[in-house]
């Protein structure tokens, strides 16, 4: 029965030595290397983090990259494709212009042709007129004499170049 | 470490030096009075005895085969028992050891003494006369007050069966072997722990903390945090670390040749299940309590029935603990012994490897042991107190 019936003395210095050793291991011991532990672990996770913000922040601007790339090919195509048309609205446009000044000089001078031959009928006419006048007065001159004549011929003239 | 540990032993060599070695013949029939071996002022009260100082190692070899069985038990129970002096081997007859101090209260005050005193006599044939004048005796390592008259050579007086019914001192916090022990622990755990955080370099462990920083790392995750949770567990892992290291170390030394079974002494595991009960109960939430008293979730007449049952196991989880690493460590301390012991019960050479190869066995089991018992108590008592703190309700 001795075995186990406990004994005073050995509970009474274990739990001295036993609470003693509580506390001072606590504050010289295990405080200080938990804290090691982890501010270590601490450490290591935020370096985890900023590796993976990193890789994050790598793959952006790889995208952004890209992004920029992508757009500056498609303003190249998209000036090229402009300029292509404003080239082609350029040359239509010069082409448009020259077959309307063509047109317009074509028709100004069938103009100017019709008033010419107008005005020189015209003159012509009237050349007509006074040299067929002056035939006349001098045909006239000798022939008509007589006042009947004179007027049966007029009128006859007249009525000739009425029909011209 | 080395240095702290060479100071740390030291220091206990120190403050055992008033304690001498004592050496003494085998066939010594008086026990003069030697005032000079102690340092305290005494009188030892020395009569005629027929005082067999041999050791119980010695006297196996000579008795007679139905003896021997007998004997081999009253050696392992010495062995595993508490005593007065720290016996280390016998030399010729003569034993080698270290005489303890002896601290007792009685009605009329505390006296201290070396166990010195009673020549290695376990019979109260030797009485010790305090300086306050209360007489003492040592039967089978246990400090009784002597009697009035002598009785049979001895100062006591026997029961029925055999057992002393002299007066105990009031209070007895004696240092013996086990309490001895128990300081080289914490001597052992000082030297291991103490300043531990100049081992670190930029917060890289270094020497001794690469080896201990693991272990620390293994009681806070698998023991601490498992079963307290992740909102308490940082409030006891100093205890758990505490707790599982005292238990591991001592249970180490324990399986030193020499060493005490303090481990497997049962005031020693009380002391430790005692302060689980306390701490369990005193952190506990109002859940705990609730399910102990009245368990939710089930009939009242189950729970009427629940209750005694509950509050029951509030005293058997820790009790539980204080028999499991007793009978653990005990039990270990017999094995080997027995094994060992069989060469001396078979009397023959013959048997000698057999049990050496068989005590080798089991000693290398009793190290697994030894860790696996210091992780068990620390681990009950972290899920015992993890339940006592667990707010949510798990129904």
């Amino acid at each position: 029965m001795d075995l186990v019936t406990p004994d005073f003395g050995l509970i009474f210095w274990t739990l001295v030595t036993f609470l003693l050793l509580v506390f001072l291991l606590s504050k010289f011991a295990w405080k200080p290397i938990l804290k090691m532990v982890n501010d270590r672990e601490a450490s290591i996770e935020d370096a985890l983090k900023a590796a993976e913000r990193a890789r994050d922040e790598m793959k952006s601007l790889q995208a952004d990259n890209e992004a920029v790339l992508k757009e500056a090919r498609e303003e190249r195509e998209r000036i090229l494709k402009e300029a292509r048309e404003m080239k082609n609205k350029i040359v239509s446009d010069a082409k448009d212009i020259a077959i309307a000044e063509g047109e317009k000089a074509i028709a100004s001078a069938k103009a100017a042709i019709a008033a010419e031959k107008a005005s020189a009928i015209a003159e012509l006419k009237n050349q007509a007129a006074v040299l067929s006048i002056e035939i006349a007065e001098k045909v006239l001159g000798k022939e008509l004499s007589a006042e009947n004549k004179q007027a049966e011929m007029i009128s006859k003239m007249i009525d000739e170049v009425k029909f011209n | 470490m080395f240095k702290s540990l060479v100071r740390y032993t030291a220091a206990i060599a120190l403050l055992f030096a008033s304690f001498q070695l004592n050496a003494q013949d085998k066939d010594a029939h008086t026990a003069t009075v030697d005032q000079s071996t102690t340092a305290e002022d005494h009188q030892v009260v020395s009569e005629d005895h027929n005082q067999t100082t041999e050791s119980v190692e010695s006297q196996k070899i000579h008795t007679s085969k139905e003896d021997s069985e007998l004997n081999i038990t009253e050696l392992i129970m010495h062995h595993i028992s508490d005593s007065h002096e720290w016996h280390f081997f016998d030399i010729d007859g003569q034993p080698y050891s270290l005489a303890l101090p002896v601290i007792v209260y009685t009605k009329n005050g505390f006296s201290a003494f070396s166990s010195s005193v009673f020549h290695h006599n376990d019979n109260g044939e030797v009485v010790y006369t305090a300086s306050n004048g209360d007489r003492f005796i040592k039967v089978h390592d246990i400090i009784y007050i002597a009697s009035e008259k002598k009785n049979h050579e001895a100062w006591a007086e026997h029961g029925e069966d055999h057992k002393v019914t002299n007066a105990k001192p009031t209070i007895d916090i004696s240092l013996t072997k086990n309490v001895v022990n128990l300081f080289l622990g914490v001597v052992v755990m000082l030297a291991l722990f103490m300043g531990i955080s100049r081992k670190y370099e930029n917060g890289v462990p270094r020497g001794r903390a690469s080896f201990i920083e693991p272990l620390v790392v293994f009681v806070r995750d698998d023991i601490a945090l498992q079963n307290i949770g992740k909102k308490n567990y940082m409030r006891f892992t100093p205890y758990l670390l505490t707790l599982f290291f005292f238990i591991w170390i001592n249970n180490i030394l324990g399986l030193f040749p020499g060493g005490a079974n303090l481990t497997g002494n049962i005031a020693f595991t009380m002391s430790l299940a005692a302060l689980t009960l306390i701490i369990v109960n005193v952190n506990a939430k109002k859940e705990y309590w609730i399910h102990i008293f009245w368990m939710p979730g089930v009939p009242v007449w189950v729970r009427l029935m629940l209750a005694p049952i509950e509050l029951v196991g509030v005293l058997t989880k820790p009790f539980a603990l204080m028999i499991r690493l007793f009978a653990n460590m005990t039990a270990g301390h017999i094995v080997i012994l027995s094994l060992l012991s069989l060469t001396f019960i078979f009397k023959s050479l013959a048997i000698a490897p057999a049990a050496v190869a068989l005590t080798l066995f089991i000693y290398i089991i009793k190290v697994l042991v030894a860790f696996l018992q210091a992780y068990i108590f620390a681990l009950l008592t972290a899920l015992f107190i993890g339940q006592a703190v667990e707010e949510h309700d798990h129904h």
